[in-house]
């Protein structure tokens, strides 16, 4: 007798009728739409809905309809024509409070938005965007690092009343003793004194003693640990930095995510003016302030080419300047910055942090009156060919823009004059989406237009229906009712896979529209290893039901073998691909699971339902 | 319907010096190819520029190339990409130029030829990222083919199975590597995708033959090997046949229907299940046979087994 367990029915019914309920938004088709948000990040309310649909009507743009979903308006048109018509027009009227976006809504009713059921996020190429894929310079991050400390060090002994001859950073690069730093002493300096000196505030460091041939110095390497855990947080803060930046654009659902060892990705579907957004969310800015030495000369040590110890020379406007090695603060410790006009000219109005209001309140108590310089830090990768192959090479464009008397004691609210008009409101911007702790470059860029994504989807869509009409017919000829039980099953399989998709948020790319083609294709496998063990059992005198529960036993091995073959190749290129490619690794492995499931459950059950029971069955439709 | 009606009886196993030559010499092509001529690989691999553009009507390619060196971009391959009214257009690594100025300009050439063109993709990928992701798909290949061996170790008890079913795993991506290099097929980050799926997909069919050979053995111990070998591989090639044909009608559907940006990864599919179909019918069993394959390395004797299940 052929038996399938009741709960085993309750499962394939229940999972069935859920993946239907997750899978279905991703059905219907979507209409190009404009997202509106507020520059404040307030959620729109319907006046402010109101507002815009008054704005299109009075420039004549037709759209379909509009309502606010999870804080942002969102316009849906019947083409992308109207839609770029509505983006001028909001862009030209409305920029000063809103951000517009161009972006894609699903034509899903609207009960299943509120409820939460979301079609599945597609990828770039097949929605149009930007790619942006940028490098953090770890290593200029773990030199940041040593230059703290060796400011630290510099304190540390100053206060301990301990002269010392220099301290001298090594970054990775072309250097013996790399990510390490040197205090070098006097000769018949007393050593454990500087010692305890320096490890007072740094008991996690390691320190050692060498003698040179000046005389006494103390080393301090920094840790793989520590350069490991310098790196990442150096990754961290840009990518949360770039999310910010990204954020202030008002693009509709962008990623930013790290990759790899150092890089970051940056995907803004539905963004199409590639030059404006990189130079907006890719400058790599980082300010530093640091007093002047007033003790030098800055146009000796321009002359000289080589500035005194302990100082830094930069030029402002083409003249030189020497600025203090140690660094007041950095960026990083920016919370808000605004343009203002003050009585001196445009300004930036700036805020900082706990730690960086605290440092800037000692700096000033000690200073007033002393000029202060905010040296702005830009890096760009110039590629120049060498023997016909490309040659990267870093430049780093370091330049004081501003030198200001400190007029008074403050803390953590001050404000930067002497700017220029338009500079002012550049600066703002981009102090307030947060400086890069460590500097970025762009190392690939992919922009696809929106009409090259909508015919990715429709190449994509036409072969997935074509193969899987092309199988149903070819196996309802080749197997009969046992092939319908297969097309069901298939079905079901491509219907919980695209739930699986839309549940999980994996951004479906045209290679994972490819996977989940040939999901189908290995799903078809495993009913195949069955149905051919069911016709070899009946060719061996078996009695059907006999046959049916014979051939789900015997299949199973090498279903699951076959299929861990599969599994552990997906997974090797989950875990190498990016992008796209990771997008069909992870059809893949979403897609063995599925089929090992309705192909031995959701078959079975079938199966069972037609031929089960304590019926007498004398012939199976098998072909 | 059926495509055997009769339980077939093919002798595999005395034909095979023939398909050993055949692969042979397939293998050997493949391989001289890939050294000689190397793969023609794509910007994902290489760094440069790639250029999708669309014209109203059919685009001339001569024209394109002519106006693109008259720019002074020499011997930018340009290519119909899908239809006669789209090309792409490939540059080498552009140093100094952002990729703003180049599709500004490019576009001003396109369009002086055809106001209509359309600018329809720009993907800028930096040379030292190409040789990054080179070095990377080399490993991900390598690490799926250890990965298979080391399951193949651990499945198949006997190294004499294994051996046919790592040659048969070899087998298969080293043709698709050959078809590339030869045909000249632009090699990107999607076939790699796809030959990894080749790589775990074509173990598939060795698996299902060798477990029918481990129940043959079971079912008639002293039949000669060579015999149960045969009687294997005739009793699942329905199913091996079905399988692939089904699943090369959606690949096929793929190839055809997926527009170009999919057409080396189908083409991928489509060579690596037919090989993989292939080897597992003429040479994964063979090449057991030949390492000598005999019931007992199959079935472990009563007093055998704790040995066999130590790890």
């Amino acid at each position: 007798m052929l038996e399938f367990a009741r709960w085993k029915y309750f499962l394939v019914v229940f999972v069935t009728i859920a993946a239907l309920l997750f899978a279905l938004p991703s059905f219907y088709q979507e209409d190009p739409a404009l997202q509106v948000v507020r520059k404040d990040k307030l959620a729109m309310d319907s006046a402010a809905l109101g507002t815009i649909e008054q704005l299109l009507g009075s420039r004549a743009v037709p759209f379909k309809s509009a309502y606010i979903d999870d804080g942002r308006a969102i316009v849906r048109f019947a083409d992308v024509a109207d839609q770029l018509k509505a983006r001028d027009a909001v862009n030209d009227a409305l920029a000063t409070d809103y951000l517009s976006a161009l972006t894609n809504a699903s034509r899903a009713p609207a009960f299943l938005r509120k409820v939460g059921l979301r079609p599945m996020a597609l990828g770039l190429d097949l929605r149009g965007g930007l790619y942006l894929l940028y490098q953090v310079d770890v290593e200029g991050a773990v030199s940041q690092l040593l230059d703290s400390y060796e400011q630290g060090f510099r304190r540390s002994l100053a206060a301990a009343k301990i002269s010392f001859t220099d301290i001298v950073t090594y970054t990775s690069s072309g250097s013996s003793m790399p990510n390490a730093l040197r205090i070098l002493l006097p000769a018949g300096a007393d050593v454990p004194a500087a010692l305890a000196a320096v490890k007072k505030d740094n008991a996690d460091l390691t320190f050692s003693v060498v003698n040179l041939a000046d005389g006494p110095a103390i080393e301090m390497a920094l840790t793989q640990a520590q350069i490991t855990t310098r790196r990442d947080y150096a990754i961290e803060k840009n990518r949360t930095t770039l999310s910010n930046r990204v954020n202030e654009m008002g693009v509709s659902e962008p990623i930013v995510q790290r990759q790899g060892a150092d890089k970051i990705n940056v995907q803004l579907p539905g963004v199409s003016n590639a030059a404006a957004v990189k130079d907006l969310i890719g400058k790599v800015a980082t300010l530093e302030f640091r007093m002047e030495d007033t003790q030098n000369n800055a146009a000796e040590a321009a002359a000289r080419g080589r500035p005194p110890l302990g100082s830094k020379l930069y030029k402002m406007n083409g003249l030189p300047v020497l600025l203090k090695r140690e660094l007041v603060i950095t960026g990083d410790q920016l919370t808000n910055a605004t343009s203002t006009t003050t009585n001196d000219g445009p300004a930036v109005s700036i805020k900082l942090n706990g730690p960086g209001g605290d440092a800037m309140l000692r700096n000033t108590e000690q200073n007033v009156g002393k000029r202060m310089g905010v040296v702005y830090i830009e890096k760009t990768r110039q590629t120049t060919m060498v023997d016909g192959k490309p040659v990267n090479k870093d430049l780093t464009e370091e330049r004081v823009i501003n030198l200001a008397t400190i007029r008074g004691v403050f803390s953590n609210t001050f404000e930067i004059t002497g700017l220029q008009a338009g500079e002012a409101g550049d600066l703002s911007k981009l102090l307030r989406a947060g400086s890069l702790s460590a500097p970025i470059t762009l190392i690939e860029e992919q922009a696809i237009g929106p009409s090259l994504g909508q015919d990715n989807i429709v190449k994509g869509r036409n072969a997935l229906v074509i193969g899987l009409l092309a199988i149903f017919i070819f196996m309802a000829l080749y197997y009969h009712a046992f092939g319908l039980v297969a097309n069901a099953v298939l079905l079901a399989n491509v219907i919980l896979l695209t739930a699986l998709l839309a549940i999980l948020h994996a951004s479906l790319s045209l290679p994972g529209i490819a996977g989940i083609i040939l999901t189908v294709g290995i799903a078809v496998d495993a009913n195949v290893l069955i149905y051919e063990r069911i016709r070899e059992e009946l060719r061996n005198g078996v009695t059907p039901q006999a046959a049916i529960r014979a051939g789900f036993e015997k299949a199973f091995s090498a279903i699951f073998d076959s299929n861990v073959t599969a599994f552990l190749a997906g997974l090797v290129l989950y875990v190498f691909g990016t992008g796209p490619v990771q997008s069909f690794a992870i059809v893949l492995l979403l897609g063995i699971v599925t089929s090992m499931f309705t192909s031995l459950l959701g078959s079975r059950a079938l199966i069972t339902l037609m031929y089960g029971g304590p019926r007498k069955i004398t012939k199976l439709s098998i072909g | 319907m059926e495509f055997f009606h009769k339980p077939t009886s093919f002798p595999f196993m005395s034909t095979r010096k023939m398909w050993y030559g055949l692969s042979v010499i397939l293998m050997l092509i493949s391989i001289g190819s890939f050294f000689g001529r190397g793969l023609n690989l794509a910007i994902d691999f290489t760094g440069g520029v790639r250029i999708e553009a669309a014209f109203p009507q059919a685009a001339n390619i001569d024209a394109v190339r002519a106006a693109l060196k008259a720019a002074g971009f020499d011997e930018a391959p340009v290519e119909n990409f899908g239809s006669s009214r789209e090309i792409s257009i490939r540059l080498p690594p552009q140093p100094g130029i952002d990729s703003a100025a180049i599709r500004t300009k490019i576009e001003g050439i396109l369009q002086t030829l055809d106001p209509g063109a359309e600018l329809r993709s720009i993907e800028v990928v930096g040379s030292q990222v190409g040789s990054e992701l080179r070095s990377k798909a080399t490993e991900a290949l390598l690490g799926a083919l250890a990965l298979i061996f080391i399951y193949i170790m651990f499945r198949f008890h006997t190294w004499r199975l294994s051996a046919g079913a790592i040659l048969a795993v070899l087998h298969d991506p080293i043709l698709v590597l050959g078809v590339f290099s030869v045909s000249r097929t632009p090699f990107d980050l999607t076939v790699v995708g796809a030959m990894l799926a080749v790589i775990g997909y074509s173990l598939n069919d060795t698996v299902v033959v060798f477990d029918r050979i481990r129940e043959r053995f079971e079912s008639s111990r002293r039949l000669e090997p060579r015999l149960v070998l045969d009687q294997s591989i005739n009793q699942t090639l329905s199913r091996t046949i079905m399988t692939k044909v089904v699943t090369l009608i959606v690949v096929v559907a793929l190839y055809v229907l997926g527009g170009p940006a999919l057409k080396g990864f189908s083409e991928a599919l489509i060579i690596g299940i037919v090989a993989g179909t292939y080897s597992s019918i003429y040479i994964s069993s063979a090449i057991a046979l030949d390492c000598g394959l005999k019931a007992d390395d199959l079935l472990p004797s009563t007093d055998r087994k704790p040995v066999d299940d130590l790890p």
